[in-house]
């Protein structure tokens, strides 16, 4: 069986992306992971069996939610063009399309949403990540699958409209 | 009890589509969504969705890890960031720690914020560093030789005792010091000069956040240590070089202790 270390050392690739689909920074997802690691690691004497991947997302989940309340704080600049480039053809345009859907989101959905799609985790260990029912991860699923529908087909050519 | 031929929930829907279904159930699903097309459209698009997300995404984890998330050198910054000198602030710290990850753990919410507002202090801190130690006139509003006198000033705009650190046995010499803008107000920024020219800045500033171990950052050109006590964040930034970064760093820590608990 792997030890715990190894385990955490598995789940660094799939932490890093789902930081970075958080926070749609490179640089602050990576911090996000590095707080997430110096985390586990001490408190591994904490750990009391249960999945290490599971409550891995836990502790980035929670860092990423105290990220944002101090962000609604204390506004950040960021910098222009990595997320808001002028609109384009390709498949860039349709990435950024699923970029600005997801940030639309309340971020329980968000969280919720790429737990499941991106990160594959089951129902049941997403309920666990978000301390909450499984009835409430299907119903955030659905929200957010309801919102990020409505906002690919109806509001972005709306918001094009009135440009 | 579900049966195979149960109408079928918006619920069953999604969980179709994530792959929650029971085998017998999930091929119901599927001949039912034979025969309607408007629920068949919908499952289509959730999938699009799904699609596009690890479309974006999906690739980041094929990534190599940066050296800095290797769990070895994880470990090596977080316990270099604790070594003995530092007992004291990294008791704290995992006091604090233990209660912010057990509560995490336990989904009600982790303790503070202090992750951000550590990189936010410490940007500004960087960001003052970079403009001012290039200043060969002007690189401060009160010359090191006015010491009572700027501590006197900077303990009243920041709210809580000044101690400006003498680092002479280090061979550095006080500059001078100037007011910044901090987190929640007034920052406190001093510099200091060795012989040879090398600058170091420290940059202080009342921070409602918990007590953390010292963190280390290191840019091209300019290193960093962060850390907060008593509800005052300290950065101290100079040329990129761990060992004199943390020798500087280790001697201000041990005359700037517990200064924030003495209100000026």
């Amino acid at each position: 069986m792997a030890t715990f270390r190894q385990q955490v050392e598995a789940t660094i690739p799939a932490l890093r992306r789902y930081a970075r689909a958080l926070t749609r920074n490179a640089d602050l997802a990576d911090d996000l992971v590095q707080d997430t690691l110096v985390r586990a690691l001490r408190s591994e004497h904490l750990f009391h069996g249960g999945e290490v991947r599971s409550w891995l997302y836990t502790i980035l989940t929670n860092l990423n939610r105290n990220r944002l309340r101090s962000l609604s704080r204390r506004p950040v600049l960021s910098p222009i063009g990595e997320n808001d480039a002028a609109d384009q053809a390709g498949p860039e345009a349709g990435q950024r399309d699923i970029e600005r859907a997801l940030a639309t989101l309340v971020e329980d959905q968000r969280n919720a949403l790429l737990l499941v799609v991106l990160e594959g985790l089951s129902y049941r260990e997403v309920a666990e990540v978000q301390g909450v029912p499984i009835g409430t991860v299907m119903s955030r699923l659905a929200r957010a699958r309801v919102q990020i529908k409505a906002y690919l087909d109806g509001e972005r050519p709306a918001l094009r409209r009135v440009k | 009890m579900t049966t195979r031929n149960s109408p079928v929930t918006e619920d069953e829907l999604h969980a179709y589509v994530d792959g929650e279904l029971p085998s017998d159930r999930r091929e119901a699903v599927a001949a039912w969504l034979a025969d309607h097309p408007d629920e068949a459209a919908l499952v289509a698009a959730w999938r699009a969705q799904a699609e596009s997300i690890r479309a974006r995404y999906g690739a980041i984890a094929q990534e190599p890890v940066p050296q800095r998330l290797k769990l070895d050198q994880v470990m090596h910054n977080d316990s270099a960031s604790r070594r003995s000198w530092m007992a004291l602030a990294a008791a704290a710290a995992i006091a604090a720690f233990i209660v912010g990850g057990a509560a995490g753990w336990m989904a009600h919410g982790a303790s503070a914020a202090a992750p951000t507002s550590l990189g936010n202090i410490t940007a500004d801190a960087l960001e003052a560093h970079q403009l001012y130690v290039v200043e060969v006139r002007h690189p401060v509003e009160v010359p090191g030789n006015e010491r009572t006198h700027m501590t006197k000033w900077l303990s009243k705009r920041l709210g809580y005792e000044q101690r400006v650190p003498d680092l002479d046995g280090i061979g550095l010499k006080l500059v001078g010091g100037r007011l910044l803008p901090g987190p929640t107000g007034a920052a406190a920024f001093y510099m200091y000069e060795s012989g040879s020219g090398e600058r170091f800045t420290l940059y202080c500033s009342k921070l409602s956040a918990p007590e953390t171990a010292l963190r280390f950052e290191s840019g091209q050109r300019f290193a960093t240590f962060t850390w907060v006590d008593d509800d005052v964040g300290y950065v101290v930034s100079g040329p990129n070089g761990r060992d004199r970064l943390e020798q500087v760093t280790k001697r201000i820590y041990e005359q700037v202790d517990h200064l924030g608990r003495k209100k000026s």
